[in-house]
């Protein structure tokens, strides 16, 4: 048994506990905003926080997250109005929109650890989340819009 | 024109589950914007697009084709609440299931979401709906005033009594208006346009309509539908194409918490070709993806390889290589190459290849489906939902009719999702189980069982006089045929793959050309992906140009606009050519156009600062080329640092896409396709060893990150022929990128690169 807190939701996970993260939201508890991409913390599709923190859920166990508090699109903020979600909107940044819950949820999480980014340390922090789409440029400015606010 | 009628109130609300009272249905004949040839005389009538009114206001639009990150869902719906004057903030987007009956009834393109045609395809027809519908409500508010229509406008969703100042909402007229006839038969009068000047969305920059749900996790992608009693699964597959599964133990993957039941789907039979159909495999079926991706891992498989482990890059490049020089069909001739080159003062000739390719949409393919149901019910992230009907129905020996599809955004598609044969698999495994089932493909499923961008040789000869003019170009290209699909055995390019970029060859003040294929074997699922044959053609042609400029000791600006020239039209029947596919439209609706091509490529060569002085290691690079009825140039500026590695520190690009609805649709589009041409050009390449694909996930088939991604992309929307059709937009950006590249590094080091991708490790060869 896994005690956890999901979007401020406690949980008791009973199953195996090496189930990814991932599978455990989008399977049991519904929430479909994090995504799989590769299924390898290759591509960000799948980030989510843990503590605050941005983490793979595709390859990191529902074990990790004992006593934790794990953090997802749905519950970044009450209204979608996070200053990253703002930021994200007004720049238009999604084109399919497939990767930006884990992108925004990536940039959320550097802008919290480091308010004010370097560009080079805004291209290092979102360097592990792919846009096949291929929105970097707004993703770029999005964060530095939104790091301006944070 | 169009033909507008009531469809009848329950017939909408069934359709659309919305509390519609108003509703509007379009009849289109065989002579309108959507018909094949302009000269058809009108056949027949049948009900197209839909817009609604609700008694509050609302307007819904139907959007009939699949979202995948181009904007369509917005472009589409903008034109006709356009002209139907209506709020952008009180207009709703309802996205029609698949019926190529009501949304593709001149059979023009099956209601698929390809060939960057949607917005060109829609744009007349979109406005007709629009202005019949606001015609419509001004006649029903002229009745309730007791004036004539003429004294009635409309703004902004409201309606207006000229001299009395007067006013409805759109909401308050809907009964009124749903008592209305509308003119219908031959001579029914158009509806009144208004006039491009009075346009208040059409060319203008909007949001795309899912802004909000996709930066909250709020959008439906094609895993986030479920069904009560669904299962998952996910299927084992042959790592050789056409390979068979021999014998398989399931034990251990039986033994899987979760994991319910294992079950083969077979292959095909040998004859069978392809298309769309299922693999087969072995498929394990489950409560949750992470059992049955645990289960799928425990099973043992023996399979029987079948012939293509002959398939392999070893020697399948070289033999396209061969074949290029060899060429064989010519299918563009103008005088006498084989004179002009004997005579030539000198004599230029290279080989590109372009690898296999594969297209990575960031959401592997998925698919729910509920055999058990009758109609079928399918939910998928496809761009062909008829397409989709039709594979569906024959996996289960079914009618199309009795199949639905309905389409979920799409994570990406870039033409894989135009193939739905993971539809088929997930509605073999419900048939199979008396379930509905979710087939989802994982990364390595979609890498190593894809439908591949064919790989390419290309084999070019040009003559230069003692001037450094051209005399002639001889053109020989290879690759094995997407047309494979259906007919296994085909070895030589199809017109429709040689009209992408290699016929329309754009040098059309050189007096001797001739163009061939040569044959090619398909060993794989050939298919087509974002931009398809372009990629190579717009590689090589704009590569070899500027090789020629510099054996010319020309600037490749004017000797480029120079060869391709300033005339309104190239007319290549006069080249011999017997057949060209114009991207299905008509050569008289779309002609090439050389000044069109001539002014993008002038324009990015003045935004960019063309010939201006550059330091040490950097280079400009230009490449320009028509596709998808549209005309691009892009000019790429690249710093080689001394280690060989490259960094781009800005891209211009001009496009002429004639009349466009959303520029910062347009610009977002070509952003995005610098960046997939960036991953052509740097990364993208897919090896075959004994017919097994070498590549499987990002870290062996890597994308374009943000730390090398080209972050200060600069879109000029050319709007010299804004008057002119509507073109494409989502392809046209990716082919000049790869080209502009390569030439850019020419100018910084010198070095010609012919081969793509031009990794750090390829640069420093």
């Amino acid at each position: 048994m896994v005690p956890l807190t999901v979007n401020g939701v406690s949980h008791e996970f009973d199953g195996d506990p090496n189930m990814p993260i991932l599978w455990y939201l989008r399977d049991e508890l519904g929430l479909a905003g994090t995504k799989f991409g590769c299924g390898m913390a290759l591509c960000g599709a799948c980030t989510v926080h843990i503590d605050g923190r941005a983490i793979r859920a595709c390859v990191t166990p529902v074990s990790a997250a004992d006593s934790k508090e794990v953090t997802t699109i749905e519950g970044l903020d009450p209204g979608g109005n996070h200053p990253v979600q703002r930021a994200w909107r007004s720049h238009n940044v999604p084109q399919c929109g497939y990767c930006q819950s884990g992108q925004i949820m990536q940039a959320a999480s550097l802008l919290a650890e480091n308010p004010d980014p370097s560009d080079e340390e805004v291209i290092d922090g979102m360097q592990g989340n792919i846009c096949r789409c291929g929105t970097y440029q707004r993703i770029f400015a999005a964060v530095r819009t939104a790091a301006s606010e944070v | 024109m169009a033909q507008i009628t009531h469809v009848s109130r329950r017939q909408f609300i069934q359709s659309t589950g919305l509390g519609a009272v108003l509703v509007l249905g379009a009849q289109i004949r065989q002579n309108s914007i959507f018909a094949v040839a302009r000269a058809q005389s009108a056949t027949s009538v049948q009900p197209n697009l839909f817009v609604s009114i609700d008694s509050d206001g609302t307007v819904t639009i139907t959007c009939s084709r699949s979202e995948m990150g181009q904007g369509v869902r917005t472009g589409i719906p903008m034109i006709l609440a356009d002209e139907l004057e209506a709020d952008w903030s009180r207009v709703k987007i309802w996205q029609a299931p698949g019926d190529e009956t009501k949304y593709d009834p001149a059979g023009k393109d099956g209601q698929n979401t390809d060939g960057s045609r949607s917005t060109r395809h829609h744009f007349e027809i979109m406005r007709e709906l629009g202005a019949s519908a606001r015609n419509l409500l001004e006649r029903a508010a002229a009745e309730e005033w007791g004036v004539d229509a003429s004294e009635v406008y409309t703004k902004h969703h409201r309606l207006y009594h000229t001299s009395s100042g007067r006013s409805f909402d759109f909401g308050e007229l809907v009964d009124a208006a749903a008592n209305l006839s509308l003119p219908t038969g031959e001579n029914a009068p158009a509806p009144r346009l208004k006039h491009p000047s009075e346009w208040k969305y059409i060319g203008r920059d909007l949001p795309v309509v899912d802004n909000f749900d996709m930066s909250t996790g709020g959008a439906t992608y094609g895993a986030d539908v479920s069904l009560p009693g669904m299962k998952i699964a996910v299927i084992a597959r042959s790592p050789v194409y056409r390979g068979k599964v021999r014998s398989f133990d399931a034990t251990e993957a039986l033994q899987v918490s979760g994991v319910e039941q294992v079950i083969e789907i077979p292959a095909m039979a040998d004859d069978t070709p392809a298309e769309f159909r299922a693999l087969g495999g072995v498929a394990v079926i489950g409560i949750n993806t992470w059992s049955v991706m645990e289960g799928r891992s425990k099973l043992k498989i023996e399979w029987d390889d079948g012939p293509f482990t002959v398939h392999d890059s070893s020697t399948f490049d070289d033999t396209l290589r061969e074949s290029a020089r060899r060429g064989g069909s010519v299918i563009r001739r103008r005088g006498d190459v084989d004179e002009a080159l004997s005579t030539a003062d000198s004599v230029v000739e290279s080989e590109y290849f372009v690898p296999y390719l594969v297209h990575t949409p960031m959401e592997p393919p998925v698919a729910l489906v509920d055999a058990t149901a009758r109609p079928v019910q399918v939910w998928a992230a496809t761009q062909a939902p008829n397409e989709t009907r039709q594979y569906v129905a024959e996996a289960l020996g079914l009618e199309k009719t009795d199949v639905e599809c309905h389409i979920t955004l799409l994570g990406g598609g870039f033409g894989r999702k135009s193939k739905p044969d993971f539809a088929c698999e997930a509605a073999i495994l419900s048939e199979a189980i008396g379930a509905p089932v979710r087939v989802q493909w994982t990364r390595e499923d979609e890498v190593r069982n894809g439908y591949y961008h064919a790989a390419s040789a290309q084999y070019i000869k040009a003559g230069l006089d003692a001037s450094g003019n051209v005399t002639a170009w001889h053109h020989s290209a290879a690759w094995p045929s997407l047309m494979a699909l259906w007919a296994p055995d085909v070895k030589t390019a199809s017109t429709l793959e040689a009209g992408l970029g290699l016929i329309d060859l754009p040098y059309n003040n050189i007096p001797n050309l001739q163009i061939e294929t040569g044959e090619a074997d398909a060993m794989i699922r050939v298919g087509w992906y974002r931009s398809v044959n372009n990629i190579q053609h717009s590689f090589a042609t704009n590569c070899f140009v500027n090789e020629l400029a510099a054996a010319a000791d020309r600037d490749p600006l004017e000797f480029m606009l120079g060869l391709i020239g300033d005339a309104d039209e190239m007319d290549l029947t006069e080249d011999a050519v017997e057949e060209i596919w114009n991207y299905g439209d008509s050569i008289d609706d779309w002609p090439i156009m050389p000044k069109r091509l001539s002014n993008v490529l002038r324009t990015v060569a003045q935004k960019s600062g063309y010939g201006k002085q550059m330091a040490d290691g950097h280079g400009l690079g230009l490449a320009c080329h028509r596709s998808f009825h549209s005309y691009v140039a892009t000019a790429v500026h690249v710093v080689v640092r001394d280690n060989g590695s490259l960094h781009v520190p800005q891209v211009d690009v001009a496009i002429d896409c004639g009349r466009y609805v959303n520029p910062e649709g347009v610009r977002k589009q070509i952003e995005g396709a610098v960046v997939f041409g960036h991953t052509i050009a740097r990364h993208g390449k897919i090896t075959t060893s004994r017919g097994v694909v070498e590549q499987s996930n990002f870290h062996n088939y890597p994308l374009t990150r943000i730390g090398d991604t080209p972050l200060d992309v600069r879109v000029e929307i050319v709007e010299d022929y804004v008057h002119l059709r509507s073109c494409g937009v989502g392809e046209p950006g990716v082919p000049p990128y790869a080209p502009a590249l390569a030439n850019a590094i020419f100018a910084a080091t010198g070095k010609r690169h012919r081969a793509l991708p031009l990794t750090d490790d390829a640069l420093r060869v």
